[in-house]
């Protein structure tokens, strides 16, 4: 079972306390009438299915009932960082060691 | 500003059931064997109060401070005096647990003392229920019932944490060193009391009034 870290309690939990809820950093536009209907429809419902490092929104469902970020391997399942909304990630590239081929 | 309806919702005089009122607890009180490694005891009819706001803010805990006379705890963790707890849940979130009966004047002294600030008080009481397991193999009956660590190394007194438990959730809560309270909904304390009665079959379990 993986361990995932809950920015908000500070600690190590198990995968099943948290559930996945998409994809992270989707702002909402700030005049939806403004807003052409493919462009709405974008935003509504086209999400990023990238092969590789993705960042991703979650929820501590079990525990603080609290959603944060989560910059996650679509590949190995490795997680890189979890961090609070609001706040910028770290990990933008994916780290040379983890690099193609190694859990492909 | 909106207005916001606060009353006695557990009026003097009225009946009361607890959510584990069907299971009989009071009949089976006393009729369990005194060596049993597991005594429950629901502490039913508290009254619970969620307290949201924002924890930075040394006004708010100022005031949480004032009117419960508890120091607003950091993460997972439970402070409490007498009778009354306050428990981190979520990091603009807490617990107050005061005695049954005394909830109503606990809200209207908090809503006195955060006057003005962007808070939110909910009473919460008749939504769950506490159950508070005390003996040798408690901590055994926890190891088989949730993933979470209970080892006192990182479960030390005066933790609470909301996780995983049986197929479903609730919040622990470590009171003292042989004492654990589940905190769990109502809806689910029919669940969960059939649960621990099985899962404490191969300790013993006695019920306490």
């Amino acid at each position: 079972m993986l361990q995932i870290f809950c920015p908000h309690c500070g600690e190590l939990r198990a995968e099943e306390e948290f559930h996945a809820a998409g994809q992270a950093h989707i702002p909402r536009p700030l005049d939806p009438n403004a807003c052409t209907d493919q462009e709405w429809g974008d935003y509504l419902f086209f999400r990023d299915n990238p092969r590789g490092l993705h960042h991703e929104l979650w929820i501590h469902a079990a525990g603080c009932r609290q959603y944060f970020n989560a910059t996650r391997d679509t590949i190995s399942y490795e997680i890189f960082e979890t961090y609070k909304i609001g706040e910028k990630p770290s990990v933008t590239a994916k780290p040379k060691a983890a690099a193609p081929g190694e859990q492909a | 500003m909106t207005a916001i309806n606060v009353y006695q919702q557990r009026p003097e005089g009225g009946k009361a059931e607890s959510p584990l009122f069907h299971a009989g607890l009071a009949d089976a009180a006393g009729k369990g064997k005194a060596t049993a490694g597991i005594q429950l005891r629901e502490r039913k009819l508290l009254g619970h109060l969620t307290i949201r706001g924002d924890g930075h803010d040394a006004a708010f805990a100022g005031a949480v401070h004032k009117a419960t006379g508890l120091e607003l705890p950091g993460a997972l963790t439970l402070v409490s005096s007498g009778e009354s707890s306050l428990q981190w849940m979520g990091p603009d979130e807490w617990l107050l647990v005061v005695p049954g009966g005394t909830e109503f004047e606990a809200e209207k002294k908090l809503r006195e003392a955060l006057d003005g600030q962007h808070i939110q008080v909910v009473n919460v009481s008749g939504g769950q229920t506490i159950l508070e397991l005390t003996g040798s193999k408690v901590r055994e009956l926890l190891m088989k019932s949730t993933s979470y660590d209970v080892h006192p190394k990182n479960f030390p007194v005066g933790k609470a944490v909301g996780t995983v438990f049986a197929k479903s959730q609730l919040v622990i809560r470590h009171t003292a060193e042989d004492t654990w309270e589940l905190l769990i909904r109502r809806s689910f304390s029919d669940y969960f009391w059939l649960w621990l009665q099985d899962a404490s079959q191969e300790y013993g379990l006695a019920v306490k009034a």
